[in-house]
């Protein structure tokens, strides 16, 4: 397949396809409802299944039963959408299920808006739902990187019995860019589902039961720490960011999805007032690249956090300084998108953006 | 020596957690017996949900889900659409179904999901102590509504049969008991059929069966199963409100 033009959420949902996704459960929300609206059609022509669900807690919990059944499931929404599903993310996350979810953010709090935002930064990497449980978090920068991610994410999920999340922003999954569908995925060996709940004709003799309940403390504890083990391999293995210009930089910005686009444009301008300026840019979000910070040298005057939201990746990035550099941020919030200007004005007068 | 009556096969050896008299017990051996009876128990997936049987997937000896409070129809619903050649059932007390996961529920029933739902009403929150349910009844003591369930305050019970009644997608839907030998037979009844249907692919199932609770109603057992044939069915009553038979909507 030749380089398409398509849009953002349209790519992401084709990429899920191609990712072999096999059931899709959803409830619509602007501006992630063109990645339903294109599942409703292709999956269904395909044999699979689609379903608009009465509700997003619904959608979550449809998806629970179809990933306890060992299919490949998907469910999609926005900021809002995905606040009602941290109960049952929470309880996937509990169970072991492997599915993939993908938020298209827009801004907050409450109602917020339908423009693109950042907002859901500590939504997607600290969890609305309760306990001690994580999840896979990407921040693609583009519809080719969204698309490069939806089709390994089931493989992640699948081989670590673990949801994915995919977060972009509204203007990712609005605009249109240039891609490419046949770009290679990273080869997984990925373990046989023998847990499914696909009746004991599969398994005769043992019981598949998908359950997030331990009424033992003990036993709920010992599931807690395989599950932090768990977290520390996926740590380890699948970390991903991007370095920038990171050789003698006077200053280095962290941002990840558009606003790391917006960085790059204003890393340019910077280079050409004679201010070298490198960039962090977290693919993960969870888990964070935290060793990346280690390659920023002691000479660099300090790192600017660059949100489209009012600072909250900016404890992950205060958190990795580890108190070597001082730490500013810039952040506009509500749909509000900087012009690449602002963010070369916020390093030419670092000292006012400072922080800690 | 012949064995006339034994354990259903379809329950595991687990000791059941339900309180001295509560009639779980035996609507758990009427659901286990029918899916054995219909040779469906190997490929069943029954959903769990929270409250007094939420340990039911460790009760029925078939594979299981646990949802979280009142999502069961839609776990349900995720995986009969994934998994149609098998049987799916949900386990839902009357907090869980009734009150918190009533929306999760009317819609599986308006899709006619081709699952099969056990809807237990004993009119109290079991397993949290004895708080008001959506079906208990006026003037009904509960740690909640402790002078007594009033309509202005609580409004009336909720009638699920009644409701589900309406909605086109029910292929099957009837109110039994529990309380003496000749309604556990009709429910037993009510049950099979439920899952016949659900074999044939005829849509959505649920049967609501009037259940009991001596210990939160403050009651022994015996005055548990009088008050089921003196308050409870006068208000919820019983009979098949629902059946398709062979049509196919």
């Amino acid at each position: 397949m030749a380089k398409v033009l398509m849009k953002g959420n349209e790519a992401l949902a084709l990429a899920a396809i191609k990712g072999g996704v096999d059931a899709f459960y959803g409830y619509p929300i602007t501006p992630q409802n063109e990645v339903p609206e294109y599942l409703s059609k292709h999956l269904i022509d395909a044999g699979k299944v689609f379903l608009q669900a009465e509700s997003e807690v619904a959608a979550i919990n449809m998806v629970y039963g179809a990933a306890g059944a060992g299919k490949r499931v998907m469910t999609s929404s926005s900021s809002p959408g995905i606040a009602l599903k941290q109960e049952g993310i929470s309880y996937i996350a509990a169970a072991e299920l492997p599915c993939v979810i993908s938020s298209v953010m827009r801004g907050g709090p409450g109602l917020g808006s339908i423009q693109p935002a950042q907002g859901d930064y500590y939504q997607a990497t600290r969890g609305g739902g309760n306990g001690d449980y994580k999840l896979i978090v990407y921040a693609p920068e583009s519809i080719q990187e969204t698309i490069d991610i939806m089709k390994d994410a089931f493989n992640v999920a699948d081989f670590y019995r673990n949801p994915v999340l995919v977060l972009i922003d509204g203007l990712i999954g609005q605009m249109m860019e240039s891609v490419d569908f046949d770009r290679p995925v990273k080869e997984r060996k990925l373990p046989v589902k023998d847990w499914a709940t696909t009746g004991t004709k599969d398994h005769p003799g043992r019981r598949n039961v998908a359950n997030s309940l331990h009424i033992d403390a003990q036993e709920l504890e010992d599931q807690n720490i395989h599950l932090q083990e768990k977290y520390a391999l996926i740590a380890k293995n699948e970390t991903q960011h991007e370095m920038i210009n990171m050789e003698n930089p006077d200053y280095v910005i962290v941002a990840y999805g558009t606003m790391a686009r917006i960085c790059r444009s204003a890393i340019k301008e910077l280079k050409a007032k004679g201010i070298s300026v490198g960039m962090i840019r977290p693919i993960t979000l969870l888990p964070y690249p935290k060793l990346a910070f280690n390659m920023i040298p002691e000479t660099t005057k300090g790192i600017l956090c660059c949100e489209l939201s009012m600072g909250q990746m900016l404890d992950d990035v205060l958190i990795s300084n580890k108190g070597r550099h001082k730490v500013g941020f810039f952040g506009r919030s509500g749909g509000m998108l900087p012009d690449p200007s602002e963010i070369v004005d916020a390093i030419e007068n670092f000292s006012d953006k400072v922080v800690e | 020596m012949k064995v006339k009556y034994d354990k259903s096969k379809g329950l595991t050896d687990k000791p059941l957690s339900y309180c001295p008299g509560c009639t779980h017990g035996i609507i758990h051996k009427l659901v286990a017996e029918s899916l054995v009876e219909l040779e469906i128990l190997d490929k069943a997936i029954a959903i769990a949900s929270v409250g007094c049987s939420v340990f039911s997937y460790e009760f029925f000896n078939c594979d299981a889900q646990q949802a979280p409070h009142g999502r069961a129809c839609a776990l349900a619903t995720g995986v009969k659409r994934v998994l149609p050649d098998n049987i799916v059932f949900t386990y839902q007390g009357d907090g869980d179904l009734a009150s918190i996961g009533i929306a999760e529920t009317i819609h599986a029933a308006n899709r006619g999901e081709n699952i099969t739902v056990i809807f237990v009403n004993n009119a109290i929150y079991g397993m949290t102590g004895g708080q008001m349910a959506p079906t208990s009844l006026i003037g009904q003591k509960t740690t909640t509504s402790q002078d007594g369930r009033t309509q202005a305050l609580h409004g009336n019970p909720i009638h699920i049969s009644e409701m589900f009644s309406t909605i086109k997608g029910v292929a099957y839907l009837e109110r039994v008991s529990v309380h003496n030998p000749k309604n556990v037979m009709k429910a037993k009844k009510a049950i099979k059929k439920a899952f016949e249907y659900q074999k044939a692919n005829k849509g959505f199932t649920m049967i609501e069966i009037v259940s009991t609770c001596p210990v939160n109603w403050g009651v022994k057992p015996v005055d548990a199963l009088k008050w089921v044939e003196s308050d409870l069915i006068p208000e919820f009553p019983l009979g098949v409100f629902k059946d398709k038979g062979d049509q196919n909507e």
